[in-house]
């Protein structure tokens, strides 16, 4: 059964039956047709954001937290062109997402009518796939397509471009059955004998090494990552995308790794002799220098994308396919053969170098800091249903060292883009996504301020954020990179910390201000914005020339960091004889 | 190293810039390029020949392999594969060198497919080899303008099974 409707009503009915709950969106004039459709339609919340750019990552934050694609709806030209930042972000990431664009006319495309902008042109690198719809008639298929490529395989942004006749036009609405997609086959079962391979030498291995990333996220597979860590006592390393896939207050867990990871976990990663690497992509910012990154170690990469596979590090054992599917397999393959863990030495020696390196900082009784702000917030919201989102710079490194994630999808932060001003449209995304959840947004002053429109949309459609400022009259990793390495030169590096004052701007937009000047007030600050019923913004002015320690050098090796408990090298780091009377 | 990569796409508009601002986007030199329809008219072959080492070679393929558009992708074996480029050269050919010129399509088994009070047009095929033979000689009487195609190849039939 069909019924002739026109391309826009099939556009929101394509939502409906894709199950799409949220929208968030930003009328203009060639979306009219689909906004005309959406006025009559109660099955999907449109959230109506202050900028393009905040309803893309509003989505990516929905996405993070529901598992589910975020949709955005904006209009042709700039505000296609607004939402590039979101969608680059979200690929980066690979976060599931399905932007719709308005787009002028089939007849006056190329013609640089008003509000045209090549989208689909400008967003091939960024996308996983994108559309230009001509015809109404394709509507049904190009939105099955679109979700469907957009959380299968390794998820991503789709962009769909909507001219503004093809939402006028008419089409016989048939809601395809299934996709037809002869060039798009996603492996999701691993190879056997890689599998097996991989059981052999986890089996064996005296010093392995569990690096998980966002693949275990998106993958679901953080029951299975925990199968394996027990079965084997494996310690875990989360990246800062897959935080959360395993619980950090487990004792198996042992940090996150990379630029700015603690000392002991980057020493583990360096001295393992074999890295299981799940979900990963060897970033830039876990391995440094890639010569010296666990250049002692066998390594297994376990990845959806075979294209992430061998492309910065070389692999042993590749095994290409779905996370959840993969472990359970290997997990199956240790337990049929047997397998004894054999790591109690190596944690041992991992246990030693937490006690000795430990994360660190100078408590005062002056000056706010900034870890002790996150640490706060973990204390003052256990037990409670909590999800962390951050902004870019210190404020994310510091909420990435002190926030412990205890559960997947609880954690949003701009990982691969790395973009400022992410976090508070994330956060009011994520709360959409999670209603009843308590949702903080670990914010910079200058993040904050590229965003801050946004407290309008949160305070309009009751999504009762919590937006933690750690303010600190800077930007402040910049500074932090100027003062390391550009003589204190601060080149343009300054905000001062009391304009905007913050308080009052969360006030004009009808939301709760507070502020926290010294270490005394931070509870309160901390306890009157989670109690408060709608949006908060709590300023803490923070210690001003804090820096995020430990950290590697750009290009250095892991192992080699600036700052922290002084220690390093690794090589230098087991001079107590206790590795060789593990080994013995 | 120079591989040629034969490359099946559906016959979709966009196709060929995706795959073209994939090897842009990562760097790469396209040599040389042809596109057309297959026995099935919805499906493209992009035969591209590219000069790149074998690690960046396969992750870029591995990126092709991502396109949604893209179906397969092979890196012939040149010991394996027949391949064919056409030429047009427009040679100087005076009436009293004519003869010379027609000689040389003659030999390369080449077609003169217009004839001028001055020129002579001669289209070619043939391996890139060949044709590289061919132009060296033409070069003698000065070329007047050319124009080539891309390679096109194809897996060799006793690879079938």
């Amino acid at each position: 059964m069909s019924e002739r409707i026109t391309g826009a009503q099939a556009l929101v009915k394509g939502l409906e039956a894709e199950g799409v709950d949220v929208l968030f969106g930003y009328p203009g004039g060639v979306v009219l047709p689909i906004y005309d459709a959406l006025y009559h339609t109660e099955s999907v919340r449109h959230i109506l954001v202050r900028h393009e750019q905040g309803a893309v990552h509003a989505a990516d934050g929905y996405a993070r937290v529901t598992g589910r694609p975020g949709v955005a709806l904006v209009t042709s030209g700039p505000g296609a062109t607004n939402t590039v930042t979101g969608i680059a972000n979200a690929y980066m990431d690979s976060i599931p997402l399905v932007v719709f664009t308005g787009q002028v006319a089939t007849s006056v495309i190329g013609t640089d009518a008003f509000q045209e902008s090549d989208i689909t042109g400008i967003t091939m690198p960024i996308t996983k796939h994108n559309y230009l719809v001509k015809d109404a008639a394709d509507v049904p298929e190009v939105i099955k397509e679109a979700f469907h490529i957009a959380a299968t395989g390794r998820p991503g942004p789709v962009l769909v471009d909507m001219p503004v006749d093809v939402s006028r036009g008419e089409v016989d609405f048939v809601w395809p059955a299934s996709v037809h997609l002869p060039g798009y086959r996603p492996t999701y079962r691993g190879h056997a004998k890689q599998i097996k391979q991989a059981a052999n030498l986890i089996a064996k291995a005296r010093k392995p090494l569990l690096y998980v990333g966002g693949g275990v996220i998106a993958s679901g597979a953080s029951k299975e990552i925990k199968e394996l860590a027990e079965l084997m006592q494996l310690p875990v390393t989360c990246t800062l995308m897959g935080k959360g896939a395993f619980p950090e207050d487990h004792h198996l867990s042992i940090g996150t790794p990379g630029m700015h990871g603690a000392k002991y976990t980057n020493y583990s990663i360096t001295e393992t002799d074999l890295l299981i690497g799940v979900g990963v992509r060897f970033d830039d910012r876990v391995t440094g220098k890639l010569a010296s990154f666990a250049s002692k170690a066998k390594v297994i990469h376990v990845d959806i994308d075979p294209a992430e596979i061998g492309k910065n590090k070389p692999v042993d054992v590749p095994i290409v396919g779905d996370a959840k599917h993969i472990v359970a397999a290997i997990v199956a393959e240790l337990r049929k053969s047997g397998a004894q863990p054999r790591t109690e030495g190596w944690m041992r020696v991992i246990d030693d170098w937490r006690t000795r390196f430990p994360l660190h900082y100078h408590t005062s009784t002056e000056s706010v800091m900034p870890q002790h702000v996150v640490e706060r917030i973990d204390a003052l919201t256990a037990g409670r249903e909590t999800v962390i989102c951050t902004e870019v710079g210190q404020n994310q490194m510091w909420a990435m060292q002190y926030h412990k994630a205890l559960k997947p999808r609880r954690w949003v932060s701009s990982g691969g883009l790395g973009t400022m001003g992410f976090g508070f449209p994330a956060a009011i995304g994520a709360q959409a996504g999670r209603p009843g959840a308590l949702v903080i947004d670990i914010a910079g002053d200058g993040s904050f301020q590229m965003v801050s429109q946004e407290l309008a949309t949160a305070k309009i459609h009751d999504l009762p954020v919590k937006v933690v400022i750690l303010n600190n009259g800077f930007l402040g990793m910049v500074r932090q990179w100027q003062e390391l390495f550009y003589g204190k030169r601060y080149s343009q590096s300054v905000l001062p910390q009391d304009c905007p004052d913050f308080v009052k701007l969360a006030e004009a937009y009808g939301c709760l201000g507070v502020r926290a000047e010294t270490p005394g007030d931070v509870d309160q600050a901390l306890e009157a914005a989670f109690a408060f019923d709608g949006p908060a913004v709590v300023d803490c002015r923070v210690e001003a020339e804090e820096c995020v320690f430990p950290m590697v050098a750009p290009g250095g090796s892991i192992d080699e960091m600036l700052g922290g408990i002084p220690g390093g090298p690794v090589s230098e780091m087991l001079d107590d004889g206790l590795l060789e009377e593990v080994w013995e | 190293m120079q591989h040629t990569l034969s490359v099946l796409v559906e016959n979709k508009p966009g196709v060929l810039t995706r795959v073209t601002s994939l090897f842009a986007r990562r760097g790469f030199n396209i040599d040389s390029l042809a596109v057309g329809v297959t026995e099935d008219p919805t499906l493209s072959r992009i035969t591209m020949v590219v000069s790149a080492a074998d690690t960046p070679l396969e992750q870029i393929t591995k990126q092709l392999h991502k396109l949604v558009n893209v179906l397969k992708i092979q890196d012939l074996d040149p010991a394996e594969m027949v391949d064919r480029e056409l030429v047009l050269f427009k040679v100087n050919a005076p009436p009293d060198r004519r003869h010379e010129v027609i000689e040389v399509a003659n030999v390369f088994r080449t077609k003169i497919i217009d004839v001028g009070k001055n020129s002579l047009t001669i289209e070619a095929t043939g391996t890139a080899e060949k044709l590289a033979a061919m132009e060296d000689l033409l070069r003698a009487y000065g070329i007047k303008e050319l124009a080539r195609t891309g390679r096109i190849a194809l897996a060799r039939g006793s690879r079938e099974c």
